[in-house]
């Protein structure tokens, strides 16, 4: 099997898997005051403390949550509601328009629910947000802005977006900016303090760490309302008993990531470039999506989103399964059906180009093997998946772009 | 044989799969999505279009250990479905959806998809008997003849039946729940889908008042040509319609009185005894024949016009536009748009000679 997904989630790391193992087994809740309480607590203690340095945080900016998706969810509603609840005019949430669906949808709902208005910041043809653009629509009414949120990389086209330059102009208005860095931390150095931002998201299993916890990295001064409500463990921001295995595993795996990080990048760098041409050599036509990757930091260093025109994603999909290539046509499921990516479609691109598009995504374990395998079974998928065009899209929308075939 | 499952969410298509794993085929698990809006189409109700068929098909793809993809034919299926039902009853015409998603969806985009990615065959859950055999397919009613679908695909061409498998053909309803259960499949209790699938709550007046908006006309008697009442549009209306026609006061001789034809252009609706509905001729056009032959002169079959409707001896032979049929017996009800099939009683089933869509009656 060839793993090209590891944008999806990434294999547990040995050395977190092996931290896991051993808490499973041990008996303590963080928050109880006698030995096995205490001990619990001081190895969770360790572990903020780990992850904190490892991101350029303190330790008590160290959130422990249930994963990405809450932290994003935490983030923008607990930051919109205490900016309102400070002052009432402060009703707009600005976020770029190639949001992963955890900030997508937790802004949508805002604006449905809870009376946000909201303005979708504008993208390059890459994907990226300028500070340029975020500044021009701040300037506007920077006293009614409750909080922006730009992602710090694209989980579908790879794109990373300049946040110390976007914080900077946050900075300078007044406004707490959060950045969902689900997909930068293995690979880029990212450091909260340094790069100004107010809070910024984390999630265990895309860094070899466990599923099911994240780290909300959320600045002292930032008023955030609670989401869950109860014992108050974390701050008094997050309640619930804290996943003792899962922090452990998730500190080890992050210290392990960080500590390999430019090693790790620039090795995974040159092996998705090796892929990108390898691609563009198999079929000359495919484009690849987002920055171009020719400038160190523009793209994630394991990221190659690419169009081959005249394929159906699912159909280039189940061609390399079949062939023991496990990839992703990137963009979110609702019942198992591709939607057309609004990240796509933010940058301009057509409904068939979105529905064209294949993400590989290589991570810790990848090698050349899994990239030859790949590009082997790269170019009969392609001329197979042409012949069926796209089948689902309406006859007039295609035209001639459908192949014949030989029905 | 590679062979594509095309799979629902229900019982049937789930076991049709199994059984086309068992025969030692290749076998890859599809759910087609048909609404762009999962979930809001049907939601709470059977059928093929929530993200609760989705997983029930996902589900049964996982016992039967083989892949699973879902395929997005929302656009295909509005289309080529749902505009084609609209379309036919703003022009007075009597469709049936079912009839053209097997037509236009499974066995056109679908098989032309599966096809091109390297399958032999697209297998369904549909209760009819195919044999290819003889060299020309031959389609014959299911074994079980309440749950028989052979009139909803006999519409489709010999190269359509090449390429098509209905593994359920043999078996009837209960022994297909039975082996369900056996099989560990979690949909072996799932009610059946009856209604259509885009019309989730089953009033199908509403919806096409949704799209067609008001287009008021009259309601006439045949006989004195009198004005009975205004209607909202002839797409409320189906010939051999006797309930909900709005008529203020009986008819003269106080017998019920029926839909005997729609004029779209007037927005006429002609209403009139049950007598004037019989109907002993029928003309149809755009005739497919499934086992590659057309009738040969003047042939005695069985005609029947809807899924689950009565059936009438008859004798049909080819015209210049399609086929002619001659009824035994007088039938009622029968519509322009619906699709006349015609069948061969034999002991292996009544063998589907053809079929053509009514186009006039007499």
């Amino acid at each position: 099997m060839t793993y090209l997904d590891h944008a999806a989630t990434t294999p547990m790391r040995a050395g977190a898997i092996e931290v896991m193992t051993e808490a499973l087994a041990t008996l303590g809740n963080a928050s109880s005051l006698h030995t096995s309480g205490r001990r619990a607590r001081r190895a969770v203690e360790e572990s903020r403390e780990d992850i904190a340095a490892a991101l350029g945080a303190r330790p008590s900016e160290v959130l422990f949550t249930g994963g990405g998706t809450e932290s994003d969810n935490l983030a923008v509603k607990g930051i919109f509601w205490g900016r309102r609840g400070a002052d009432p005019r402060r009703r707009r949430v600005l976020a770029s328009a190639v949001e992963h669906h955890a900030v997508l949808d937790t802004v949508e709902w805002l604006a449905e629910h809870e009376g946000a208005e909201v303005t979708w910041l504008e993208v390059d043809s890459y994907g990226r947000v300028t500070p340029e653009v975020l500044e021009e629509v701040v300037r506007r009414a920077p006293d009614e802005v409750a909080l922006a949120t730009v992602m710090w990389a694209n989980n579908e086209v790879g794109t990373v977006n300049p946040i110390p330059e976007l914080a900077e102009v946050a900075v300078r208005y007044g406004i707490p900016l959060h950045t969902d860095a689900v997909q930068a931390v293995e690979t880029l150095p990212v450091d909260f303090e340094s790069s100004g931002v107010s809070a910024l998201t984390m999630t265990g299993h895309k860094i070899g760490g466990p599923y099911g916890v994240g780290v909300l990295v959320l600045g002292r001064d930032v008023t955030c309302t609670p989401l869950l409500h109860g014992g108050g463990q974390e701050r008094e921001v997050r309640s619930g008993t804290l996943d003792t295995p899962a922090v452990l595993a998730l500190a080890s795996a992050l210290r392990e990531a960080v500590d390999r990080r430019e090693h790790h990048a620039a090795e995974l760098a040159a092996l998705r470039d090796e892929l990108v041409e390898g691609v563009r050599s198999a079929v000359p036509d495919a484009v690849l999506n987002g920055d171009p990757g020719t400038v160190e930091g523009g793209r994630l260093p394991g990221n190659a989103h690419f169009t081959f025109p005249g394929c159906e994603g699912d159909s280039l999909l189940m061609l390399l399964d079949a062939n023991g290539i496990e990839c992703s046509t990137g963009s979110a499921c609702t019942a198992g059906v591709a939607e057309p990516s609004h990240v796509l479609l933010a940058m301009g691109a057509d409904v068939r180009v979105a529905r064209g598009s294949l993400r590989l995504s290589l991570g810790h374990d990848s090698t050349r093997e899994d990239v030859r395998a790949f590009l082997d079974a790269l170019e009969p998928a392609v001329r197979r998946a042409r012949g069926a065009g796209l089948s689902g899209l309406s006859k007039t929308s295609v035209g001639s772009a459908t192949a014949p075939t030989e029905v | 044989m590679r062979v594509l499952a095309a799979m629902s969410g229900g019982v049937d298509s789930a076991v049709a799969a199994a059984r086309a794993v068992d025969a030692g085929h290749d076998v890859t698990g599809v759910h087609l999505a048909l609404s762009a809006k999962p979930g809001t189409l049907r939601t709470g109700a059977r059928g093929c279009c929530t993200v609760e068929d989705s997983r029930d098909a996902r589900r049964a793809a996982d016992i039967l250990g083989i892949p699973f993809y879902v395929w997005d034919f929302a656009e295909r299926f509005s289309e080529e479905v749902i505009e084609t039902f609209v379309g036919e009853y703003a022009a007075g015409r009597t469709p049936n959806p079912c009839m053209t998603c097997n037509e236009k969806i499974k066995f056109e985009a679908l098989l032309e998809k599966a096809v091109a990615l390297g399958f032999d065959a697209v297998s369904t859950g549909h209760y009819a008997r195919l044999s290819q055999e003889s060299g020309a397919p031959e389609l014959r009613r299911s074994r079980d003849e309440d749950k028989d679908q052979s009139y909803v695909l006999a519409s489709l061409t010999p190269q359509q039946l090449r390429h098509a498998m209905f593994p359920l053909g043999h078996s009837l309803k209960s022994e297909v729940r039975e082996e369900a259960e056996r099989r560990d499949l979690a949909v072996a209790r799932k009610p059946d889908s009856h209604d259509i699938c885009f019309i989730p709550d089953g009033d199908t007046k509403k919806f096409l008042d949704s799209k067609l908006g008001e287009r008021p006309g009259e309601m006439v008697d045949a006989d004195s040509g009198e004005v009975l009442a205004e209607h909202s549009g002839v797409h409320g209306f189906t010939v051999g319609q006797r309930k909900g026609l709005g008529i203020d006061k009986p008819a003269a001789d106080g017998r019920p009185r029926y839909v005997l034809s729609l004029e779209p252009v007037s927005g006429t609706v002609e209403v009139g005894s049950a007598e004037r509905l019989s109907v002993t001729e029928i003309d149809a056009d755009r005739p497919i024949w499934p086992s590659e032959s057309p009738i040969d002169g003047p042939t005695e079959c069985v005609a029947q016009i809807r899924a689950h409707g009565e059936t009438c001896r008859a004798v049909a032979e080819t015209t210049d536009e399609g086929v002619r049929v001659r009824l035994h017996e007088p039938m009622r009800g029968v519509a322009p748009g619906q699709s006349v099939v015609l069948y061969r009683p034999e002991e292996a089933g009544d063998l589907v000679l053809g079929s053509a869509k009514i186009s006039a009656t007499r």
